[in-house]
């Protein structure tokens, strides 16, 4: 392409010219040998490939094109696994040859800044399993179930595509260039890049969408907690759990942290188990048979002591806990689906995929289903953590490729599981479990009613196996049991059943996905209240230095308690809602994350445009495109939709009409006091709606200023500034993906040879 | 027999030091292990003060977890 001023092929090389020790191997595998390697089809490669292709698109086949009556699950498997195998060989390959062009003669944070506690080197498939343990939590396992209101290929679809062209790309261009700023957050790159307007407006943006976000996975947890006493008691008991084992690794044992680790497992199945027996009792139902109010009140109290305890005691020992289990379920769900695979009865595309009036979540197919779906396919919360900690962590540059790409690769998969796990469940239950009170009734008989009213096609419930199921998985009731994780927890224990244990294991499966989706949401409740609260210090600091003392309590008291309160508002705002809570807050909370990752993709396109890379520049302006549509499109329907099941304003305009009529009972609000709370739900969430979309057009806007600012500089051959930490040249040396290539493994041999004394730099001061 | 038994349990132990790493469990080894590379005049910390030091300075250095 003439007339983009490029770094050509070659001259590219010289901002990586650093000069490496003479006395050592390489650091890197040479450049010419490794292009010979990577460009060098033989047949057993050429065969893999082909067959890869050929088994990937059989199955799109059978999932998009054939449809028949049913669709085995396995199909979703070899779809999914197949594309992304192509998507890492192929396109992000493209990416780290045409965007990043990592350097592995150049050190990276962990070896420059090497202090053995912040910046350590760490293996590279350690690194890629810590790295995904941080970003997948229970975003990934919530959206997707909701979405399969639309039936399962419209999902499918965005979940795949949707992360080789955006999620993955966005997390490993945030990580790569963390990396190149010593480990630097993305606020602190948004600054630099942006400058002060940009800067400030995404500071003030992943504010109020963490604000967001905490509040609507505490919804989640709230709603599958509602009226289960055996859910709560042994979600309660995760906290003396944690307790303990905080406690036990800072006086008893320190250190043993997988010691205490699986001390904290047993300890978790025996809560599960007693939480059964406990429910069972008259007085067990009593004391945990909590309203949602209730909780949601229990959760911001505890939300606000979690975030000013020390680390140490409640955070840090939930964490491995939380990890631990996340590991571990991924796999068994994995090897449950791949074992029984279930036969999923949904249409590719149900009767809601036209039209905008869904029970699960309003709105059309597009832009919704793009929101509803946000960790999975493209989650702007992964920036956050792809840059600051992992960065500071990976050993060679050329490693980002497969613990950023395909580190979130490995998420989206978690996120076809869900989604295959929600559909394996009747289509009725499904519609039952997930639309309000306000639609269903609250009772077996008026729910089974009100679905088979639907029209929908195969479906006829009945109000016996609401009760069988219900009564299979140990609760009261599942009618109306919103927010995803009780729908996704049926669906696993229905797999997990014909897997391990049968229908008398069901309400054990049922009660350990509860127990772990609340798991990881309580902990990224706690951890995103404490670093909401540090960005609020970090601001009001700027004003009021003593704020800037992270030391100083009543500044950290002050600040958790305006971020719990904020966050507490609109949690309890969700619960009290007359309208369902989910179903209007959700669009929100997908909203909120992919703005985000409409700013992080901005941010990576001005620092991709300053290093010249204009030829392939869409890379990056692909994905930030779709994000910006979708989530612009979203809110201005949100704000401006006449239909007042979409718009928050149309719907505000609704219910205040009605109350000046002097009506006492409107759509789904009985009671004056509840269509005074539609009317104040909804000026809340629309003017978040207006607030969110306005600072994101504003991050967006500076972005596209400094990229053409770039452009220009380039071609008046102007010299730009990189705001990247000195290039050193490195001396250690480790393969880039999961399997060592010839050359790496030629060179790896090298390195052993070389005594250990010369391997790293003694630096003789500290 | 006893081989089988034997790369079972290599297995076993690669898989929990694998597991162990990816939760942490093996950061104070590796600070020790950077601490006698530098070459730091200063005996470094006991195990109690790093584990001690670890989780205080994630209190004063918040790290998100995703949702």
């Amino acid at each position: 392409m003439a007339g983009t001023p490029d770094d050509r092929n070659g001259s590219f090389r010289r901002e990586g010219a650093v000069a490496t020790d003479q006395a050592l191997p390489p650091a890197a595998v040479d450049e010419n040998a490794r292009e010979a390697e990577e460009r060098k089809w033989t047949p057993g490669k050429i065969a893999l490939w082909a067959a890869i292709a050929l088994l990937g698109g059989v199955a799109w086949f059978m999932l998009a094109i054939i449809r028949g009556e049913t669709v085995n699950a396995i199909w979703f498997v070899f779809a999914s696994v197949c594309t992304y195998l192509i998507g890492y060989r192929f396109y992000s390959k493209v990416i780290e040859r045409y965007i990043t062009r990592p350097d592995d003669r150049r050190a990276t944070p962990a070896e420059y800044k090497a202090d053995g506690k912040d910046y350590v080197r760490t293996d590279r498939n350690v690194l890629f399993g810590h790295h995904f343990a941080a970003i997948a939590g229970a975003g990934p396992l919530v959206g997707p179930v909701l979405a399969a209101q639309m039936g399962y290929l419209p999902g499918t679809i965005w979940i795949i595509i949707g992360v080789v062209l955006a999620g993955a790309v966005q997390d490993y261009l945030v990580m790569f260039f963390s990396m190149r700023r010593g480990g630097r957050s993305l606020g602190q790159m948004a600054r630099e890049e942006l400058g002060v307007i940009g800067g400030t407006a995404a500071l003030i943006a992943t504010l109020l969408i963490m604000v967001i976000i905490v509040a609507i996975l505490a919804l989640v947890v709230v709603n599958a907690l509602g009226e289960s006493p055996w859910g709560v008691f042994s979600v309660s008991l995760t906290i003396p759990i944690a307790l303990f084992m905080g406690i036990y690794l800072r006086y008893l044992r320190p250190g043993k942290v997988m010691e205490v680790s699986l001390i904290g497992f047993v300890l978790l199945m025996a809560a599960i188990i007693g939480g059964g027996i406990v429910a069972e009792t008259p007085w067990g139902a009593d004391i945990f048979s909590l309203d949602k109010v209730t909780i949601a009140w229990g959760l911001i109290v505890y939300g606000f002591i979690a975030a000013i305890l020390p680390v140490w005691l409640l955070l840090a020992p939930r964490d491995y806990l939380s990890t631990f289990m996340k590991i571990g379920v991924i796999v068994m769900l994995a090897l449950a689906i791949i074992v029984v695979r279930p036969e999923i009865t949904v249409p590719a595309f149900s009767e809601f995929a036209s039209r905008d009036n869904g029970p699960v979540f309003p709105g059309s197919l597009f832009p919704f289903l793009f929101v509803t779906i946000a960790c999975g396919a493209l989650s702007g919360f992964h920036a956050l953590i792809s840059s600051g900690t992992t960065p500071k962590l990976v050993e060679k540059e050329r490693q980002t490729r497969f613990i950023g790409y395909g580190g979130m690769l490995m998420e989206s998969f978690v996120a076809i599981m869900a989604l295959v796990a929600a559909i394996s469940i009747d289509r009725g239950l499904y519609f039952a479990m997930n639309s309000p009170t306000a639609l269903t009734g609250g009772t077996v008989e008026t729910a089974a009613t009100w679905v088979n009213s639907l029209g929908l096609s195969g479906v006829n419930l009945t109000p016996e196996f609401l009760s069988q199921t219900a009564a299979n998985v140990g609760e009261e009731s599942i009618v109306s049991r919103t927010g995803g994780a009780p729908t996704l927890a049926v669906g696993l224990a229905h797999i997990m059943q014909q897997f391990i244990g049968g229908t008398a294991m069901m309400a054990f499966w049922y009660h350990f996905a509860i127990m772990f989706e609340a798991l990881f949401i309580l902990t990224a409740v706690d951890a995103g209240t404490r670093v909401a609260r540090f960005m609020l210090q970090d601001s009001i600091g700027n004003f009021v230095p003593k704020f800037k003392e992270a030391s100083w309590r009543p500044g950290a008291w002050l600040c958790t308690a305006i971020m719990v309160g904020a966050w507490g508002a609109v949690l309890l705002m969700g619960v009290t809602d007359p309208l369902g809570g989910i179903n209007t807050l959700f669009p929100l909370f997908g909203i909120a994350n992919q703005l985000l990752a409409a700013i992080a993709l901005s941010v990576c396109l001005a620092i991709a445009a300053k290093r010249g890379s204009f030829k392939y520049l869409w890379i990056v302006a692909l994905p930030l495109a779709f994000a910006a549509v979708v989530t612009i499109t979203a809110s201005y329907q949100k704000i401006f939709s006449p239909t007042p099941a979409v718009g928050y304003f149309a719907n505000n305009a609704a219910f205040s009409k009605a109350l000046a009529e002097g009506k006492t009972e409107f759509g789904s609000a009985k009671t004056v006091v509840a269509m005074e709370a539609v009317v104040r739900n909804t000026a809340i969430q629309g003017w978040l709606s207006v607030i969110f979309v306005v600072l994101s057009i504003i991050v967006i806007a500076t972005a596209l200023l400094a990229t053409v600012r770039a452009f220009r500089n380039r071609a008046a051959g102007v010299p730009t500034k990189d705001n990247e930490d000195p290039a050193l040249p490195s001396r250690v040396f480790a393969p880039a993906g999961l399997i060592p290539t010839r050359a790496e493994r030629e060179l790896l041999a090298e390195w052993e040879k070389v005594p250990a004394n010369l391997r790293f730099e003694r630096a003789g001061h500290h | 027999m006893s081989t089988g038994v034997a790369a079972l349990s290599n297995g076993f132990k690669g898989f929990a030091r694998y597991m162990g790493g990816v939760m942490g469990a093996d950061a104070y080894t590796k600070y020790l292990e950077h601490h006698r590379e530098a070459g730091h005049k200063e005996p470094p910390l006991s195990e109690r003060e790093f584990w001690r030091d670890r989780t205080d300075r994630q209190d004063a250095n918040p790290q998100g977890r995703c949702c």
